[in-house]
């Protein structure tokens, strides 16, 4: 039920993102077979990937035989319409990318660069994913972390407040209340 | 009687230099304390509204997000003029500043002029020789106290690129020497849960900053001192 006529399935995309960075392992990891056929299984019929300054290249595909639909690119200016027109977006561990796409409440999977030096990133992705907001997955397993999600489990991300902050600034200025 | 004249003469005039160093040091140690006292402590009420020039330091993507999403809430008309500093190799920061403050200008009907965008040299690239960084360090501290000598803010507002540092610093050095007070506000970015960044610490740690705000609550347990926040975006 729900299928169009023609038996073609609905557009489900799959965005995955690495912002500015080179993230190779997760450009590969998404682009292996494993990780397409779970993709499939679970229901998404496109997987377009933003790979940033990385070097392998991922596998362009027409998903005309029932496979899914490959596609990528380097950069965008913005990849909100991309966002906003995913169904899944997987990326990597940065603040922006994450928020942006929390604020846009779409299902999140983020996956730590374990490359970078200092991983100060895993504490913000660990910690959002220890309230609900996200899942967290290592390369290795992001496979296993699709085929288990449950995306209706995953509670709504409320966006944030500067108001705190500027009524603090305010009164240490002297400003008063407004 | 003359010989011993001439003779306390020369001891006297050696020991000047160093009893003046010392003086001097003294004074300067005293400032220093006086400052780090008064650092923290909110400036008085005032009577009649005022504006407050304003130094605001970006940083790369997270940063600069943040740092807008503090800007859209803050009173333009008291944090002006507005002065925004980037590292020479982001060129996003300031394009995004300036379209943020040109829409300022726009929603006051404000005609004139209320922000300046300047670049300085980063202390480091990635992966630059430590070697090498060291003069390209004193070169960026040097350019910092070009620009601050200029705009000697009486706010300034950053958010955690290693660019504050040397800007903040030398805000302290200009309140020990006297030279213009202002009042440096920090805020951790948001992807600091647990542990601080090297600038934060810097900051929290050296007491530099008057007011530290922090977004997740286990660094208020940590670093008492900080305002605990939220989350800002």
């Amino acid at each position: 039920m729900g299928e169009p006529e023609d038996g073609a399935k609905p557009k489900r995309v799959v965005f995955v993102t690495v912002g500015t960075t080179c993230f190779d392992v997760l450009v590969k990891v998404v682009d292996s077979q494993e990780v397409k056929d779970e993709l499939l299984r679970r229901g998404y019929t496109h997987l377009l990937i933003q790979m940033g300054r990385g070097s392998y290249v991922p596998t362009k595909s027409t998903g005309d035989d029932g496979s899914l639909d490959v596609d990528y690119f380097t950069f965008s200016s913005s990849i909100a319409d991309h966002l906003r027109s995913a169904s899944l977006v997987i990326s990597h561990a940065g603040s922006g990318s994450i928020f942006e796409t929390l604020q846009l409440g779409k299902p999140l999977i983020v996956v730590v660069n374990e490359d970078l030096m200092d991983n100060h990133q895993s504490e913000l992705a660990e910690e959002l994913a220890d309230r609900k907001h996200l899942y967290c997955a290592r390369p290795q397993i992001l496979h296993q972390t699709i085929a288990g999600m449950d995306l209706k489990s995953l509670l709504p991300y409320s966006p944030g407040d500067a108001t705190p902050v500027a009524k603090l600034i305010n009164r240490f200025l002297g400003f008063p209340e407004d | 009687m003359e010989k011993c004249n001439g003779v306390c003469f020369t001891n006297l005039s050696s020991n000047h230099p160093i009893t003046c160093f010392m003086a001097f040091t003294t004074i300067m140690l005293f400032r220093v304390l006086y400052v780090i006292y008064r650092t923290g402590m909110p400036l008085g009420k005032r009577a009649t509204p005022q504006s407050f020039s304003t130094l605001i330091v970006l940083g790369s993507g997270g940063h600069t997000a943040e740092m807008i999403n503090l800007l859209l809430v803050l009173q333009k008309d008291r944090f002006t003029p507005r002065f925004y500093i980037a590292a020479a190799t982001d060129n996003m920061s300031l394009q995004k500043a300036l379209v943020l403050d040109n829409s300022f200008a726009a929603s006051s009907g404000f005609k004139g002029i209320s922000a300046e965008f300047m670049q300085i040299y980063r202390s480091r690239e990635v992966g630059q020789s430590y070697v090498t960084s060291v003069w390209t360090t004193l070169v960026a501290i040097a350019h910092a106290f070009w620009l601050m000598i200029k705009i000697r803010p009486q706010v300034v507002l950053c958010n955690g690129p290693g660019t504050c540092i040397p800007l903040c610093v030398i805000a302290f050095f200009f309140k020990v020497a006297g030279i213009r007070w202002s009042s440096i506000f920090y805020v951790e970015s948001i992807a600091r849960v647990k542990r601080l960044s090297l600038s934060g610490l810097l900051l929290y740690k050296l007491r530099i900053a008057d007011q530290f705000f922090v977004q997740w609550p286990q660094l208020q347990r940590k670093y008492p001192r900080a305002h605990y926040v939220g989350c800002l975006m």
